[in-house]
C-alpha cells in the first residue's frame, strides 16, 4: 500500500513539475496577440472583428546585430527597412526621394550636397533628429570599425559641416553621380548605444521586441513624419521548416509569407492571393575564373551554351522567373541591357566545339558547391548537372552548410563553381558590378579583366548620368562576352497574402515594405 | 507492508546500518564527479569541433560583406585569433562563475536568449518521457503472454518504430491542426495566457516524438516480462494458487523492469535529440532550432551553453534511472553493488 501511494505521489509530483516548468518557461515571452478566443479557435475569420495587425512569416531569423550599420544579411535588411530611413529612401519605381531630409541642393561643381532635415522629425524614442545625428551616422559608416561595415563610397567625403541643427552640407573629394544612392544609409540617434538589440530609427514602424528563433514585433510609429502605416502591429514569425510554412498559412497562424516556391504556392488553396514580383537577385552558376579549366574563356563560354536556362525555369520553377545575361536584373530598368540576355542560346554543338578547341574534347569533371539552406539553388544545380552531361562535362553537386559556404567559397575562394544569387545592397549598378573589378575584396570569382576595370572606373567617375549608364552597360557586356559566369535568372518572388489584405509593393531591392499593407474593408 | 520489512532485513544483513550514510555520500560524490566529467568532456569536444569545421563566428557575422581586412579585424575583436586552450579556459572560467558569455550573432547575453527556450525544451522532453512511460509500461505488461492479434500487433509495432517523428509530426499537424483545428500549427500559444492551449500543443509534439520510443519500450518490456513468466518461480507461484495479476505485479515486474528503466533513461538522450526536429516541425521556440542556427552561425557561446544543458539533462536522467532501479530491486542497492 505504502509503495503504491508513493508511486502515485511521485507521478503527481512529476506531472506538477512538468506543468509548472511549462508555465515558468514561457511566461515571459512576447505575447502572441491577436488571439482573443482561445487556442482552439484560430484566427480563421479575418472579418471585421480582427485586430488591426498581421503575422508575417519569414524563413530565417534576424540572427545578427540589428544595428543597420552592422547587419549584413539580406533577410535582416528586408525587415528593418520598415524601421530605418536615411536622408533619402528608395521608391518602388526605383527612384530616390527625400526621407529624413526635406530637401537637398547640389552645388554646380557636383561636390557639395546640402541637406535640410525635416521640421519636427523625431526618432522612435521621441528625440528630435538633428544635423549632428546625421553627421554622426554618416561618419560612423565612413570610419567603420567595431563591427560597423564601412561604406566604400563615403571614403570620398572630404568634410561635413552643420550650419544649424537642421542643415548639413557634405563636401566630396570628387564628383560621384551615385552618391545620393548611398545616403539611404540609416540615420541613428548619435548618443544611443543600444542599436545591437533594441534599434531606434525614424521609419514608419518602431521596433518592439525580438525573441530569438521565435518572433520579431514591430508597431506603428505614431510620430512618423510621412503617411503613417495602416497596421497597428506586425509580428514576424520565424518558420524554417518548409512543411510548417504551408501549415502555418493554412491554419491561419500566418497572414503573409514572401519568397515562396511555386510548389508551395500551388498547394495553398483559396484563402490567399499570390502576388508576383522579382527577388532582385542575380542567380548564376558562378565560376572560379582563376581555377583550371575555368580560366579559359572558351570553357566558360561552352558552359554558357550547354546550359538551357529556359528549361531550368520550366523544370525547377514552374516557368516563373526572368532570364538574365549579365550581373544585372530587369528591375534595374535603367541599367539592364536586354540584348545580353540571349547572348548564349542553348547550343550543344557549339559547346562541344568550344570545349574541343580548349583541349577538352571529352569534357571534364567538375564540382558545383551549393549552400544547402536554399532549395531553389539546389534545384537549379540539379538541372544544370543533367544538362552538362550532354556536352561530356560530369558535374557533381557538393552541398555545404551556409557557414561553410561563406568561409570556403566566398571568403576563401576555394571552389570551382557555385550556384547562388547575388543581391544589391543599395540601388546602384555599382553595388552589383564593383565586385568584379580585379582588386575588389569581394571578387570571389577572381574575375580579372583590365578592360572591365577601365569601364567600371569610367562609370564611377562619369560626370553625367547618360555617360555613366553607358559605361556600366559596357561593363555588363564585358561580363557577358567573357562568360564570367553562367548567368541564369532573377527569381520570381511569390508572396502569399491572406485574402482581405492589400497593399504589397515590390521594390528593385530586397525589401518588404509593410507601411502600405492594410485590410481592405 | 510485509514486502517492505523483508527488503529492509536483507539490506541490514548485507550492510550494517552505520555505514549507510557514508555509502550514500560516496555514491552521490561518485555520481556527481562522473556527471561533471561527462559535461566537461562534452563541452571540450564541442569547443574543439568548432576549430575543426571551416568558418568561424567572424565569417558567419560578415557574410557576403567579408573582406580579408574586415575578417582579420573582427577576429581580433572577438578574440578568435588566440589559441584554442586559452579560449576554452576562458569559457570554462566564465561558466564556473555563472557567466555564459554573449551570443556572437544576437549580441545578447546567452542566458537571456535561451532561458525560456530551455524551459520549453525540457518541458517537451519531460512530457514525452512521461508519455512513453505511461503508455509503454501498461502496454508491454498487458500484451505479454497474450497471443491474440499477434500478427497485427507486431505489424503495428514495427510501423510505430519505423515512422520518423518529423513525419508523424506533419501528419498530426495536418489532421488535428489544419483539419480538426484542435490547435493552430505555427502558433504556439503563450503558456501564461492560454495554459490549456499550450499544453495541448505540446502534447501533440510530444506524441510525435514518443511514438517510436513507445513501440520500442513496449516491445522490450513485453519480452522481458515474457521471459520472467516462463521461469520456474512464477510457475510455482501460480500453481500454488496465487493470483496471476498479483504474481505479475509483485514478482515478475520487479525483475523485468530494471533493464527497461535503464533503457528509458537512455532514451532521454534520444528524446532530446529528437526534439530538435519536432520543434522545427511544430514551430515551437525551443532549444532545437536555436542550436541548429547557432552552429551554422558558429555562435560558440550559445552552442556550448545548450550542449552543456542537454548533457546535464541526460546525466540527470541516468541518475534518476539508477535510483528508481534501486527502489524496485533491492539487489541493485548501494550495499549490494559494493
Amino acid at each position: 500500500m505504502k509503495r503504491k501511494l508513493l508511486a502515485v505521489l511521485l507521478l503527481l509530483g512529476l506531472l506538477g513539475a512538468v506543468l509548472c516548468g511549462c508555465g515558468d518557461g514561457s511566461a515571459d515571452k512576447t505575447p502572441e496577440g491577436g488571439q482573443t478566443s482561445g487556442s482552439t479557435e484560430p484566427a480563421a475569420q479575418p472579418a471585421a472583428d480582427h485586430p488591426n495587425e498581421i503575422t508575417v512569416g519569414i524563413a530565417q531569423d534576424l540572427d545578427e546585430s540589428l544595428d543597420p550599420h552592422k547587419a549584413v544579411a539580406a533577410g535582416t535588411k528586408e525587415v528593418m527597412f520598415n524601421v530605418f530611413e536615411g536622408l533619402m529612401k528608395p521608391t518602388p519605381e526605383g527612384d530616390l526621394i527625400p526621407a529624413v531630409a526635406e530637401k537637398y541642393e547640389i552645388s554646380d561643381d557636383q561636390l557639395t550636397y546640402t541637406f535640410t532635415i525635416r521640421d519636427g522629425i523625431t526618432f522612435h524614442n521621441g528625440e528630435p533628429v538633428t544635423a549632428e545625428d546625421v553627421g554622426a551616422s554618416l561618419a560612423r559608416c565612413k570610419n567603420g570599425g567595431d563591427g560597423i561595415l564601412e561604406v566604400e563610397a563615403f571614403s570620398n567625403i572630404r568634410s561635413m559641416e552643420t550650419a544649424d541643427s537642421r542643415v548639413i552640407s557634405i563636401t566630396l573629394e570628387e564628383p560621384d553621380s551615385e552618391f545620393l544612392s548611398y545616403l539611404t544609409t540609416a540615420i541613428l540617434p548619435a548618443d544611443y548605444d543600444g542599436q545591437d538589440t533594441a534599434p531606434v530609427g525614424t521609419g514608419p514602424f518602431r521596433f518592439v521586441s525580438r525573441a530569438a528563433q521565435d518572433n520579431i514585433v514591430l508597431e506603428r510609429f505614431a510620430g512618423y513624419w510621412g503617411e503613417p502605416a495602416y497596421l497597428d502591429k506586425v509580428t514576424y514569425k520565424i518558420i524554417e521548416n518548409a512543411d510548417s510554412i504551408l501549415m502555418s498559412l493554412q491554419s491561419g497562424a500566418v497572414d503573409l509569407f514572401a519568397h515562396l516556391t511555386s510548389t508551395q504556392v500551388a498547394q495553398l488553396g483559396d484563402d490567399f492571393n499570390i502576388e508576383e514580383g522579382t527577388m532582385n537577385l542575380v542567380q548564376a552558376m558562378y565560376l572560379n575564373n582563376a581555377e583550371k579549366p575555368f580560366d579559359d574563356v572558351r570553357v566558360r563560354q561552352a558552359l554558357c551554351y550547354a546550359v538551357d536556362r529556359q528549361q531550368i525555369l520550366d523544370l525547377a520553377f514552374d516557368g516563373y522567373g526572368s532570364l538574365i545575361g549579365s550581373s544585372m536584373y530587369p528591375a534595374f530598368g535603367k541599367y539592364f541591357d536586354d540584348s545580353l540576355t540571349n547572348h548564349y542560346p542553348h547550343d550543344v554543338e557549339k559547346a562541344r566545339a568550344l570545349l574541343a578547341d580548349a583541349g577538352y574534347p571529352d569534357g571534364f569533371a567538375m564540382t558545383i558547391t551549393v549552400p544547402s539552406n536554399y532549395q531553389p539553388h539546389i534545384d537549379t544545380a540539379q538541372v544544370i548537372v543533367e544538362q552538362l552531361k550532354e556536352v561530356g562535362v560530369a558535374a557533381e553537386i557538393q552541398l555545404v552548410e551556409w557557414g561553410t559556404w561563406l568561409s570556403d567559397v566566398y571568403a576563401g575562394r576555394q571552389f570551382q563553381a557555385t550556384v547562388v544569387g547575388v543581391d544589391a545592397s543599395t540601388m546602384t549598378a555599382r553595388a552589383l558590378l564593383e565586385r568584379f573589378t580585379s582588386t575588389a575584396g569581394n571578387n570571389f570569382i577572381n574575375y580579372s579583366s583590365a578592360e572591365y576595370d577601365a569601364f567600371f572606373q569610367e562609370a564611377v567617375s562619369a560626370a553625367d548620368d547618360a555617360a555613366q549608364t553607358a559605361a556600366y552597360k559596357r561593363a555588363e557586356a564585358n561580363l557577358t562576352e567573357n562568360a564570367a559566369n553562367v548567368y541564369i535568372q532573377d527569381l520570381a518572388d511569390l508572396v502569399a497574402v491572406r485574402k482581405g489584405l492589400t497593399g504589397v509593393r515590390f521594390y528593385p531591392i530586397y525589401v518588404l515594405d509593410l507601411s502600405g499593407i492594410r485590410y481592405a474593408d | 507492508m510485509e514486502c517492505e520489512e523483508r527488503t529492509d532485513k536483507i539490506f541490514t544483513l548485507r550492510s550494517p546500518r552505520f555505514s549507510e550514510g557514508c555509502l550514500l555520500m560516496k555514491y552521490a560524490l561518485k555520481r556527481a564527479a562522473a556527471g561533471l566529467a561527462t559535461m566537461l568532456i562534452v563541452s571540450f569536444l564541442t569547443f574543439a569541433a568548432f576549430d575543426l569545421i571551416s568558418g568561424d563566428a567572424a565569417t558567419a557575422m560578415l557574410g557576403t560583406s567579408a573582406t580579408p581586412e574586415r575578417l582579420a579585424a573582427l577576429r581580433a575583436e572577438l578574440g578568435l585569433d588566440r589559441p584554442l586552450p586559452v579560449r576554452y579556459g576562458e569559457w570554462l572560467l566564465g561558466f564556473f562563475t555563472g557567466d555564459l558569455g554573449s551570443s556572437t550573432s544576437y549580441k545578447q547575453p546567452v542566458w537571456d536568449l535561451i532561458a525560456s527556450k530551455t524551459g520549453l525544451t525540457l518541458c517537451l522532453s519531460l512530457v514525452s518521457f512521461v508519455l512513453i512511460a505511461a503508455v509503454s509500461i501498461p502496454l508491454g505488461v498487458f500484451t505479454a503472454g497474450r497471443r491474440r492479434f499477434e500478427g497485427a500487433r507486431t505489424a503495428l509495432n514495427q510501423l510505430g518504430m519505423a515512422v520518423p517523428p518529423f513525419f508523424t509530426g506533419i501528419l498530426l499537424s495536418w489532421v488535428f491542426g489544419v483539419g480538426l483545428k484542435w490547435f493552430t500549427p505555427g502558433q504556439f500559444p503563450d503558456a501564461g495566457r492560454d495554459f490549456a492551449g499550450a499544453a495541448v500543443y505540446l502534447l501533440f509534439a510530444a506524441a510525435a516524438l514518443s511514438i517510436p520510443r513507445i513501440a520500442m519500450t513496449a516491445r522490450m518490456l513485453r519480452s522481458t516480462v515474457q521471459e520472467e513468466l516462463g521461469k520456474d518461480y512464477v510457475r510455482t507461484a501460480i500453481s500454488r494458487g496465487n493470483d496471476r495479476g498479483q504474481v505479475l505485479r509483485r514478482h515478475v515486474l520487479k525483475n523485468a523492469l530494471p533493464p527497461v528503466v535503464t533503457f528509458l533513461a537512455q532514451t532521454m538522450a534520444e528524446i532530446v535529440a529528437g526534439s530538435i526536429v519536432v520543434e522545427q516541425v511544430f514551430v515551437i521556440p525551443g532549444l532545437g532550432q536555436m542550436l541548429v542556427t547557432s552552429i551554422s552561425n558558429r555562435d560558440y557561446p550559445v552552442v556550448q551553453a545548450i550542449v552543456v544543458i542537454l548533457a546535464f539533462w541526460v546525466v540527470l536522467a541516468g541518475t534518476a534511472a539508477d535510483l528508481i532501479n534501486q527502489r524496485i530491486d533491492p539487489r541493485l542497492r548501494l550495499g549490494g553493488a559494493a
